[in-house]
């Protein structure tokens, strides 16, 4: 347990709903729009927080168990990775493990939460969200053993920020695969074009907006949180594992880390304005692209 | 150790060994007695009450082991050629005793709380807990055997015993097929292990103690025996391909039999290739490939079965050759790591697949019950016509949910342990400087997370669909909860998911001292490796600890906010459809649908279906069934090949028994004749 991480938790927690704002800025300019403010997210997550609760006479516990387990499983999550020089508050042999897991979990009760509501959209896109990620997981983890191998240790804090200029012009090629891939799976787990559209409103192209289609009030503002968590969860990994340098000052490692992730919420902007969603049953194949690129960087580092 | 009176040998420990015999006694008398008793309620009282006091013997027997005692150890002669009646029990033979024991009696309450309440159609033969408790004792007396004739005499015996209780509804046509298939392929692996021990024994005698290290032995001769352990145990396990015989099974047995068929008798298998695999030496690299991929195959093709399946039985039917893959690749990571010395992937391996072996005995008993429950509760096993049971059977879908969880190997339930463990011996594998180590590493990693990730999806079909949602069918509509002695063994089952899941590291030391001795590794190495695990299960703990207390915290958080808010009920959304009715519900298949298609060339779904046509269409069906593909293709023509050159020999089958003697006569005639030429 190391208490100094929890400033990166504390910061993360702020900050997570504002890497969407970057995102949905970056997207506005490229369509030529003023766009939505900056802090959108934080004003909808407070109207959604004041709501009274509308629950389906159809659904059980188990649907107001989701909002709780998926947030609850972020912020577990939150807890073992460490961030721009701050350690993790919980570190141990294999704890990237324990983070990709845990959020599964939290994936897991989502998906039951949308069967329980028994509406055929729910179901279809409970159905989409398992069939990609059963994909995706394991090309996180074979990133991972990427890093795992690269840095020679076997938790989180040995592997994020160990990444040197050094190494970028040793094994250059094999880590622009693995961003490569970590980037392709970033987009997919949080339901990012080209995979999922979070601005569709067309019900039956949809994975994770039709998902959370019944849930409303607190357990919306909780889903919606939960998500920005995720995404900044993974996108700190992806940061944390390719940004090279550690300077030893906390603070200065910081402000390089969110450099880091601004840069990267401005590209994922990029990315959903200038390519089109892929049609669902071509995303298998962008999912198991992303694994050969993660299988060739290991076969680069392993030889 | 002392010899003499009769060569009757004992050592420390003594007492325990009379635990065991006497759980023997108590389950084969609780067995005859129930057998002789006359009325079905009575039956299922005395086989059941047998059943539970023999294992609660067996277990005092088999617990001090684990704590560290002494192993004790028995042997009495036995006129039987090759044989003494050897017993013992090791570590690694307590291990596997106490889910044996446990999970049987818990199937064995949950088995008299069936019977009680199926006074009306398909009264169970009065021998099914004769049969039951003497699959018990089978297996128990497999585990703990050390002579090769006894070994395979309770081997054949605990096949029988579960052939009759298979085919306890042996009305149905179904279930005699089921029976007739797992018969043929059980004897199969018995004919393999025949040879196997025949070759392992070279000094007269097939006591385990005489097979000892590989000295003797030539390497030809050891990979032979690999070869015949993981056919001959891998049909009992549930290998692909010789998996044929458990989906068949599982569905046709009653579901208590399921239980302890799928939860413990199909680890008899990975007990028996370990204990073999001890007296093997060295291995070399080859073998571990060999688990390895056999491992990946099972895992992979096994859920992906799993997803096709309409049937709940069926489906965990397929999960447990999915998890016995998962154990295979565990047991391949440890022998690659003995046949590179490295200690640390021996320990992770082989622990994390005795862990698994634990785990999943837990939490598919746990599921077969709940499926059992269901087919009791809602009178049918068919996903697509049930729905909507978490409101009808709260109990059993809580249970069945935990079980869900625990089976997709996610945090913080037990099934994660296990895979966890497994994990961490992979990424060690893949930073190793041995390409051929590195290359398991990846293959392992990538595996375990695939079918960790379609495990998950299997289980939220199965529980979605079977529990939540609207009741699909009149009879799900009216569904109750089960009685208590079928839902205690659920909360009980359930209550040791979450305890391993948690409390994992406590296991950590007795798994220490189950690990088999190993050649190439220095004695102590491995429970040192094994026990450098700790503080990564330490951390799993704290962080399983931090997600419940985070739950809390949140669960605190949505409280406030709705305090003094209005919480209304409603119908669930569905964009605005003014009559939704329970059949717009996605079903079961549709779930399943975009996986299996991205899997498709390796399934081989049959669809039928008749399409709408018109402006309003009448008749539309579509019907998709998943058989087995290794059946159809593999299996069905060779023995239909098989059939057709016996065949021939149906010359000699005259149908009187005079001539029958007289083959006897002949036989033993030509042997007497062979003998006298050789010495004469």
């Amino acid at each position: 347990m190391n208490p100094l991480g929890l400033f990166a938790v504390a910061g993360s927690v702020l900050l997570a709903p504002l890497f969407l704002g970057v995102v949905n800025r970056t997207k506005a300019a490229f369509a030529g729009r003023a766009g939505q403010p900056l802090f959108q997210l934080y004003f909808d997550l407070a109207k959604a927080a004041r709501k009274g609760a509308v629950y389906s006479r159809t659904a059980t516990w188990v649907f107001r168990l989701a909002p709780l387990g998926s947030l609850a499983a972020a912020l577990t999550a939150l807890l073992l990775l460490p961030q721009g020089g701050f350690p993790a508050v919980l570190s141990f042999p294999g704890d990237f493990v324990a983070l990709i897991f845990v959020l599964a979990t939290a994936r897991f009760l989502m998906v039951i939460a949308s069967l329980d509501v028994g509406s055929s959209f729910e179901g279809m896109g409970a159905s989409r969200e398992v069939a990609f990620s059963a994909l995706a997981e394991p090309v996180l983890l074979l990133c991972l053993a990427v890093a795992a191998r690269e840095a020679g240790r076997g938790s989180l804090s040995g592997i994020i920020g160990s990444v040197t200029g050094g190494d970028w012009q040793r094994t250059g090629p094999a880590l622009v695969l693995v961003a490569a891939s970590l980037l392709a799976i970033l987009l997919a787990e949080n339901a990012r074009i080209p995979v999922d559209d979070p601005n569709t409103h067309l019900e039956l192209t949809m994975i994770h907006e039709v998902m959370i289609l019944d849930h409303g009030g607190p357990d919306l503002a909780l889903l919606l949180y939960g998500a920005a968590l995720k995404l900044w969860i993974l996108g700190a990994l992806l940061t944390g594992l390719l940004l090279p340098g550690r300077t030893g000052s906390p603070l200065l490692d910081g402000l390089i880390f969110l450099a880091g992730m601004l840069v990267l919420a401005v590209v994922i902007g990029v990315i959903e304005s200038t390519i089109a969603r892929l049609r669902l049953h071509r995303v298998p194949q962008f999912l198991v692209g992303a694994g050969a690129f993660a299988v060739m960087a290991l076969a680069l580092i392993m030889r | 150790m002392r010899t003499g009176f009769l060569g009757f040998s004992l050592n420390r420990g003594v007492p325990l060994i009379f635990w065991l015999l006497a759980a023997f006694a108590v389950l084969t008398v609780g067995g005859i007695t129930a057998w002789a008793a006359g009325g079905a309620r009575l039956q299922a009282r005395i086989g059941a009450s047998g059943a539970v006091l023999g294992c609660a013997l067996g277990t005092a027997a088999a617990i001090p082991v684990l704590l560290g005692g002494a192993a004790p150890a028995v042997r009495l002669p036995w006129p039987v050629p090759l044989a003494t009646f050897s017993l013992a029990i090791d570590p690694l033979s307590a291990f596997f005793l106490l889910p044996t024991f446990g999970i049987s009696a818990l199937a064995a309450i949950y088995g008299a709380g069936y019977e009680k309440a199926d006074a009306g159609h398909g009264r169970a033969p009065a021998s099914s807990w004769l049969w039951f408790n003497l699959l018990v004792a089978s297996m128990a007396l497999v585990i703990v055997s050390r002579n090769g004739i006894l070994f395979l005499m309770s081997w054949e015996l605990m096949t029988i015993a579960s052939y009759f209780l298979v085919t306890t509804h042996g009305e149905r046509a179904e279930v005699r097929r089921a029976g007739r298939i797992y018969l043929i392929a059980a004897h199969v692996g018995t004919a393999c292990l025949l040879v196997l021990f025949l070759l392992l024994g070279t000094h007269g005698t097939l006591d385990f103690d005489t097979f000892g290290p590989a000295g003797a032995r030539t390497a030809a001769g050891a990979e032979a025996i690999f070869l015949l352990a993981v056919v001959g145990f891998g049909v009992k396990a549930g290998f692909i391909p010789l998996h044929i015989w458990l989906p068949e099974a599982h569905p046709a047995a009653p579901t208590h039999v399921s239980a302890v068929m799928s939860g413990i008798m199909i680890k008899l298998g990975i007990y028996g290739l370990l204990r073999i695999i001890s007296y093997l030496g060295e291995p070399p690299l080859w073998w571990g490939w060999t688990l390895l991929v056999i491992g990946l195959v099972s895992g992979i093709l096994g859920v992906l079965y799993a997803l096709a399946q309409h049937e709940l039985k069926r489906l965990l039917a397929y999960h447990s050759v999915e998890n016995i893959g998962i154990i295979a690749m565990a047991l391949g990571l440890g022998l690659i790591g003995m046949a590179h010395h490295s200690t640390v992937l021996f320990a992770l391996g082989f622990g994390a697949a005795l862990l698994h072996v634990l785990n999943h005995a837990i939490f598919k008993a746990l599921l077969f019950f709940g499926a059992g429950a269901v087919i009791r509760g809602a009178g049918t096993g068919e996903i697509e016509h049930l729905g909507g049971l978490l409101k009808r059977m709260p109990a059993t879908g809580a249970a069945f949910l935990i079980g869900a969880v625990a089976i997709s190997g996610l945090p913080p339930l037990n099934g994660f342990v296990s895979e966890f463990l497994l994990l961490l011996g992979s990424f060690i594998a893949v930073s190793a400087d041995k390409l051929a180590v590195g290359i398991a590493g990846v293959a392992l990693i990538a595996g375990l997370a695939l079918i960790g990730g379609l495990a998950a999806a299997c289980f939220a079909k199965a529980f979605g669909i079977v529990f939540l949602g609207e009741p699909r069918t009149n009879q799900a509509e009216e569904a109750g909860e089960v009685g208590a002695l079928l839902r205690a063994p659920m909360l009980a089952l359930a209550a040791a998911c979450v305890a391993i899941g948690i409390a994992s590291p406590a296991l950590l030391s007795a798994l220490t001292r189950v690990l088999p001795e190993a050649a190439g590794i220095p004695p102590g190495a491995a429970t040192r490796d094994l026990l450098s695990a700790r503080p990564a299960l330490l951390g799993v703990t704290l962080a399983g600890a931090l997600f419940f207390a985070l739950l809390l915290l949140v669960a605190a958080l949505r409280a406030f906010l709705l305090r003094r808010r209005p919480v209304r009920a409603a119908g669930t959304w569905d964009c605005g459809y003014a009559r939704p009715t329970s059949r717009m519900q996605y079903t079961a298949s549709s779930f399943a649908q975009p996986i299996l298609d991205v899997f498709a060339p390796m399934l081989g779904t049959r669809v039928s279906s008749v399409r709408p046509l018109g402006i309003f269409p009448r008749r539309a069906s579509l019907e998709t069934a998943t058989p087995d593909s290794f059946r159809e293709r593999v299996f069905r023509p060779v023995f239909f090949e098989i059939d057709r050159l016996l065949a021939k020999l149906r010359r000699i089958q005259e149908g009187r028994v005079q001539v029958y003697v007289l083959y006897i006569a002949l036989t033993l005639l030509a042997l007497l004749a062979y003998q006298f030429a050789r010495n004469p």
